[in-house]
């Protein structure tokens, strides 16, 4: 599905990413664990086409994304759900979603539309109750729901999730993180980047730990929860130990 | 015949190199991070791991010697601190200090079911009766086939080399073991057992044996073989890559398929270190890219053998190795022990009344390896003639060797000026390996 070789990017003279590969499997989910500014935001804007690769390549569904803008990206069915959500927070519920259809929106697929739009409702039945409400004035689970189901508008294969659970409750994380499988039942494959690792490897497949711009670790999920690094430094173990 | 973890063992070659980019980039990473000697070893080369981008890359990155090992002792190339580590093992003392190694939980987990895959590829089950007689101790060769063959759900005997042949035999005889795990040697002697001991092989249950840790010809193969009426299959590991478990036959038995996954192989000339072309006999060397307490970048392993062209008939896209051809050094391996010519050397030199030279005899005899120790008597030692000191030299030649090296010779007595002649221009000592491998 997608296949990332020896990816290095950054901003303007900083180098952020240094000689990143990762691959995802059609139906996979995958994380990427990391602490604050390991590149993790980074490395999911360069493959959506929002941050221009230095070197490396990118291969999505066959192709090679580095050069393609971000629409186009997009409208092949690599749609990122930003970190902090960034829903369109003066606008309705309902537009935040038309929106995510955009890049379908010129080819007259109205009807389409309109059944997608059920499926999201489906989905996250709290959005259709909340649809002529300003996207501002949702909690901050629903705006999380409403961020994915813009993104699911735009009929994707392949969802990079960014920080899904940042700044949520515990029950409202558990309950993204559950919607996030159900996404991989309805056959989409999956790249979530979190900071919540013990959560976000409770559900991935297969994940790859990321310090200071480079992959340090990878392996299954449990592979990585085994791991004492991974258990020192991001899920807490050590804390705990002591505080026993 | 069962394929293990299909997705691994028949992965395309593209699938399988990105795998391969992937988790050599993550080793590097933590082996700079965390391995002073690689740390030193990729700066004193002005390596800067990001620019490894793709396994071409990899002819650039310096190699890992036996001799880098032996100086790290006990502990300095683990990438992880002692406690992340659950096992140690450690390589014979016999060449030299020996190589201590670590595993962490994933590791012994990857080893598990490496051997178990292994396993499965020479048709074991979780019906048969695995008997293991390789010695469980620091070396790998024990607790590493036995994790894997309970890992695949086998009934494992732990037999190991401890007590006396007659003991193993009536175990197998009496554990209705289906499966032989140990080396070739312990085989043919277990094989030879049950002849002198009037069992038939058809009152035996066994069906097939996977054998390792040392080089074996052929014959050795026929006469396994032809002794137990089982089918043999070769294995390939060391403990410094991790253990059994590198590589094994598959039911085809044409080469040795490698765990790609886990291992990058590369076949270079020991004396250019440049790659061979393809299908060239060279020295194996070998890259771990999953593992966390032990990690080895182009580790030389001095083995000499090629790679097989081609892809095998049982659908496994594994690369296959041929059987090990020889060492790039001048180890030996007799009776499934391996030493230096250097070590017979220094032992005869310490013996009295014995001139500084010696020949080293190799051969086969009745299917076992010989090993023929030919010296000759000090000029100006006292008695010479007289057949008692003689006797007594070749005892106390024998015995230190046997002392030292822990292996069986027989010692000749020649004159000491043939065995100066033969020697002449020649390296000391002088090693005559009539073995045909």
């Amino acid at each position: 599905m997608l296949r990332i070789l020896s990816l290095a990017s950054g901003y303007a003279k900083l180098r952020v990413l240094k000689s990143v590969s990762l691959h995802v499997n059609p139906g996979e989910i995958v994380a990427v664990i990391g602490a604050n500014g390991a590149g993790k935001t980074t490395l999911l804007r360069t493959i959506a086409g929002l941050v221009r690769p230095w070197s490396g390549d990118i291969v999505f569904s066959g192709a090679s994304l580095p050069g393609i803008p971000a629409h186009v990206v997009a409208s092949r069915g690599c749609v990122l759900v930003p970190e902090g959500r960034q829903v369109f927070a003066p606008m309705t519920v309902e537009e935040n979603l038309f929106l995510g259809a955009y890049t379908r929106f010129r080819k007259r697929a109205g009807a389409s539309v309109k059944s997608e739009l059920r499926r999201i409702f489906e989905l996250f039945p709290v959005l259709e109750q909340r649809m002529g409400q300003f996207a501002g004035t949702l909690s901050g689970g629903e705006q999380q729901m409403l961020a994915i189901g813009r993104a699911l508008m735009a009929k994707p294969s392949f969802i990079m999730l960014d920080e899904p659970s940042m700044g949520l409750a515990p029950l409202v994380v558990k309950e993204i993180l559950a919607t996030i499988s159900a996404l991989r039942v309805s056959g989409c494959t999956i790249l979530v980047v979190e900071q919540n690792s013990r959560a976000v490897l409770g559900i991935a497949d297969r994940g790859y730990v990321m310090e200071t711009g480079s992959i340090v670790l990878e392996g299954t999920a449990q592979e990585l929860l085994n791991n004492t690094d991974v258990q020192r430094a991001y899920l807490g173990k050590e804390y705990q130990r002591i505080n026993e | 015949m069962a394929i293990d973890n299909r997705r691994f063992e028949t992965m395309s070659r593209d699938e399988l190199s990105q795998l391969q980019i992937e988790r050599l980039q993550t080793t590097l990473n933590r082996v700079y991070r965390n391995v002073a000697f690689y740390k030193h070893a990729l700066d004193a080369n002005k390596i800067v791991i990001e620019t490894v981008r793709s396994l071409r890359d990899m002819a650039r990155l310096p190699f890992t010697t036996k001799n880098d090992l032996r100086t790290s002792y006990p502990y300095d190339m683990f990438a992880l601190p002692l406690r992340d580590i659950v096992r140690i093992h450690a390589s014979s003392g016999t060449t030299g200090k020996p190589i201590v190694v670590g595993y962490s939980k994933n590791d012994i987990s990857h080893w598990s079911d490496l051997v178990a895959r292994q396993l499965l590829w020479a048709g074991v089950t979780e019906h048969d009766v695995v008997q293991i007689a390789f010695s469980y101790s620091l070396f790998t060769g024990g607790l590493g086939f036995h994790f894997g063959a309970e890992k695949l759900g086998a009934s494992v005997i732990p037999a190991s080399t401890h007590g006396n042949v007659r003991d193993q035999v009536t175990i197998m005889k009496d554990f209705k073991t289906t499966a032989l795990i140990c080396a070739p040697s312990t085989a043919l002697g277990l094989a030879r057992t049950m002849t002198s001991m009037d069992i038939h092989p058809q009152d035996m249950h066994l069906r097939l044996g996977i054998f390792g840790s040392e080089p074996w010809s052929r014959t050795v193969r026929d006469e396994i073989e032809g002794t137990f009426r089982i089918t043999a299959y070769d294995s390939y590991g060391m403990s410094e890559i991790m253990g059994p478990g590198v590589s094994g036959e598959c039911e085809k038995r044409n080469g040795l398929h490698v765990n790609e996954d886990h291992f990058i192989v590369e076949v270079i000339n020991p004396a250019t270190l440049g790659p061979v072309s393809p299908g060239e006999e060279g020295e194996l060397v070998f890259t771990t890219i999953t593992k966390e307490a032990f990690p080895l970048v182009r580790y030389r392993t001095g083995d000499r053998a090629h790679l097989l062209p081609g892809v095998c008939e049982c659908g496994r896209t594994f690369t296959r190795m041929s059987k090990v051809e020889g060492r790039t050094d001048d180890l030996i391996a007799v009776q499934g022990v391996k030493f230096f010519p250097s070590q017979v050397f220094e032992t005869v030199l310490r013996v009295q009344g014995i001139a500084p030279l010696c020949r080293i005899v190799l051969d086969v005899k009745d299917n076992a390896d010989t090993l023929e120790v030919g010296v000759a008597v000090a000029a100006g030692s006292e008695y010479i003639d007289e057949m008692k000191t003689i006797e007594n030299l070749r005892r106390s030649v024998a015995q230190s060797i046997e002392a030292e090296l822990g292996v069986t010779a027989t010692v000749t007595f020649m004159e000491e000026g043939t065995l100066r002649a033969e020697a002449r221009g020649k390296k000391q000592p002088l090693v005559i390996d009539r073995r045909k491998l």
